[in-house]
């Protein structure tokens, strides 16, 4: 911490299948086939910054589904985002979307997602790897990085600050919901009778899902342009929703590739992603075309909520009204303290 | 239908701008994409974050909080009509890459189904295919990975119904006049017909994309017994030069 002159290093001792570090991904690479990448959700990138009071921008590791066992080699910083996940300090249960203290030499045990998709493990001073094409986000279909495996030792960045403790009240975002939508460049080629259907429908969260797309299906029929699947490749953008062969829908993601040649019947705007990524296998889903303008304006609103998450801090104290909850969570944390273990046990 | 008259512009997402030169890929049209990112590039509006091109369009990311649409769209309409973008020159510095291939083989195990479906002997295929002098028309799908065309007229054959679980890195597969070279290993709905052993993503080099659109690329044909030798080499024993 501040005046620690030793850095600090993260101890992964045990891996789920899908940790990676992550950041704001790289841009201005569109013009050699490379996408932005980064974190699925950026939401969580700008709560875990305001919980630690720095910047966006630093690294951190995110977990698909499952967390794993961690050790600092120096006392740290840590925050916790995104999908809640069980977590405790040597035994002691973590409220997520919290910041903590991570002593040198304790356990910190992530176990599975209790919902949503992607939790967020934040360090005080970032995940400090070097940059490759200016940022440090893994991103496996360009061959950058690869998941971390139990054994890695992550350098920690210099931290300036000592304050933890600190909760971010945060509205749910994982439970799918209402996405707003603006036309793409194909919506025109799709009949009005599937325009409408594809407003008026609910959708559900296909088990097809990851960090460059996510597929969604309902009970009717499919979705199809009159003239055909095939239109000139052209440029892709996250939140770009492709229809392809089955008539499925696909909703495009960080780490998508940078063109295709299926078409597309809207884009998901900015602000709903982190909506999109957090989505929970079956989860229900709906889309809503918005205007240009509309859709702007709701990106200013967004850019202005993650400026502003520092202000909504609250102290993490036990006062109280807290304790049923925090017996709660000892309780379940008791019950299924072997089984996080076996699952990670079974993954291939 | 009503006819479509080029160049469009359509918005893409809340922070993109399409400007498309034609509905088919043709050389104009791709080459007009390519001088309008260039003056795009040159007239450093405040606002516009980054540019690309696809086969027959220019892209722009713009923040729109800063940059309204409607400003850019009257800006991008005023350049558009300061020349004939479709008679515009191609990039300047462009290069002449001669990278050795290995056709069909168990390393590329689609070169007699895609010659079939072409219409054409095995010869034929790998000679048109060895032969022809092609341009990288975009760069996209991933990174450092070019489209490059066109092939002659018999080269004109769909992708497959199925994809291709896996082809892998340096892979030559054709479909609709165009070669692909991956750069990644990767599934993929086009035949699999010649094997390079040219990087084209070198993340960790100073230059980690190699070929920029504009490019042209001579697949030469090599014996298999190569491969070995030029897989010691991130250029693939290829060679190059620029275009005068």
């Amino acid at each position: 911490m501040g005046e620690n002159p030793v850095s600090a290093e993260l101890i992964v001792q045990e891996a789920g299948p899908s940790l990676t570090v992550q950041d704001r991904g790289r841009t201005g690479y569109l013009a050699m086939g490379l996408s932005r990448g980064g974190a699925a959700d950026t939401l969580a990138l700008a709560e875990g910054a305001a919980l630690l009071r720095q910047s966006p921008d630093l690294a951190v590791i995110e977990m698909a589904g499952m967390g794993g066992r961690f050790e600092a080699t120096e006392d740290i910083r840590i925050a916790l985002t995104g999908a809640p996940m069980r977590a405790s300090i040597d035994g002691a249960p973590l409220r997520w979307n919290a910041s903590h203290l991570l002593p040198r030499g304790a356990e910190l045990k992530i176990g599975a997602v209790t919902r949503g998709a992607y939790g967020y493990l934040h360090l005080g001073g970032g995940v400090d790897l070097p940059e490759r094409l200016a940022a440090r986000a893994t991103q496996m279909t360009a061959g950058l990085g690869e998941p971390l495996d139990a054994g890695t030792r992550l350098p920690v960045g210099e931290d300036p600050r000592d304050d933890t403790g600190w909760l971010l009240p945060v509205d749910d975002r994982c439970a799918g919901g209402r996405l707003r939508v603006v036309p793409s460049l194909q919506t025109e080629l799709f009949p009005k009778d599937q325009l409408d259907r594809f407003e008026n429908v609910e959708f559900s969260r296909d088990a097809r899902a990851n960090r460059m797309g996510v597929k969604v299906t309902q009970d009717g029929p499919g979705f199809a342009v009159d003239g055909g699947l095939s239109v000139l490749s052209e440029v892709i953008l996250p939140g770009d929703i492709q229809v392809t062969g089955d008539g499925a829908p696909f909703i495009l993601m960080a780490e998508c590739q940078t063109t295709g040649g299926y078409p597309r019947i809207g884009t998901v705007i900015p602000a709903d992603l982190p909506r999109v990524a957090q989505a929970p296998q079956g989860a229900p889903l709906r889309f809503s075309f918005v205007t240009l303008d509309e859709a702007v304006a709701a990106q200013r609103a967004y850019l202005k909520h993650c400026a502003a998450l520092g202000k909504r801090l609250q102290p993490l104290v036990r006062d109280p009204a807290d304790i049923p909850d925090l017996l709660s969570y000892q309780l379940i944390g008791g019950v299924t303290a072997g089984r996080d273990l076996d699952t990670e046990k079974e993954r291939p | 239908m009503t006819e479509v008259t080029y160049p469009i512009l359509r918005t893409a997402g809340i922070d993109g701008m399409l400007v498309t030169f034609g509905g088919a890929l043709s050389e104009p049209a791709n080459r007009a994409a390519l001088a309008f990112r260039a003056a795009v590039d040159g007239e450093g509006w405040d606002g516009v974050e980054e540019t690309s091109t696809s086969l027959v369009s220019t892209f722009l990311r713009f923040d729109p909080l800063h940059l309204g649409h409607s400003d850019l769209q009257s800006r991008l309409r005023e350049l558009l009509q300061s020349q004939e973008w479709t008679q515009a020159d191609l990039p300047e510095g462009r290069r002449f890459f001669r990278i050795p291939t290995v056709y069909g083989t168990d390393m590329a195990p689609q070169l007699d189904e895609a010659a079939e479906v072409a219409g054409l002997s095995r010869a034929e295929a790998i000679r048109t295919l060895s032969e022809s002098r092609v341009r990288a028309l975009a760069i996209g799908f991933a990174p450092g990975q070019p489209y490059l065309g066109e092939l002659p007229e018999a080269w004109d054959i769909p992708r497959q119904q199925n994809l291709t679980p896996t082809v892998p890195k340096g892979a030559l597969v054709v479909a609709i006049r165009q070669l692909v070279l991956f750069s990644v290993t990767t599934p993929t709905g086009w035949r699999h017909v010649g094997q390079t052993a040219f990087r084209l993503f070198r993340p960790d080099s100073d230059t980690p994309f190699v070929l920029r659109p504009g490019d042209e690329v001579q697949f030469v044909e090599t014996p298999p017994e190569q491969m070995a030798n030029m897989e010691k080499d991130p250029d693939g024993g290829a060679e190059w030069e620029r275009i005068p």
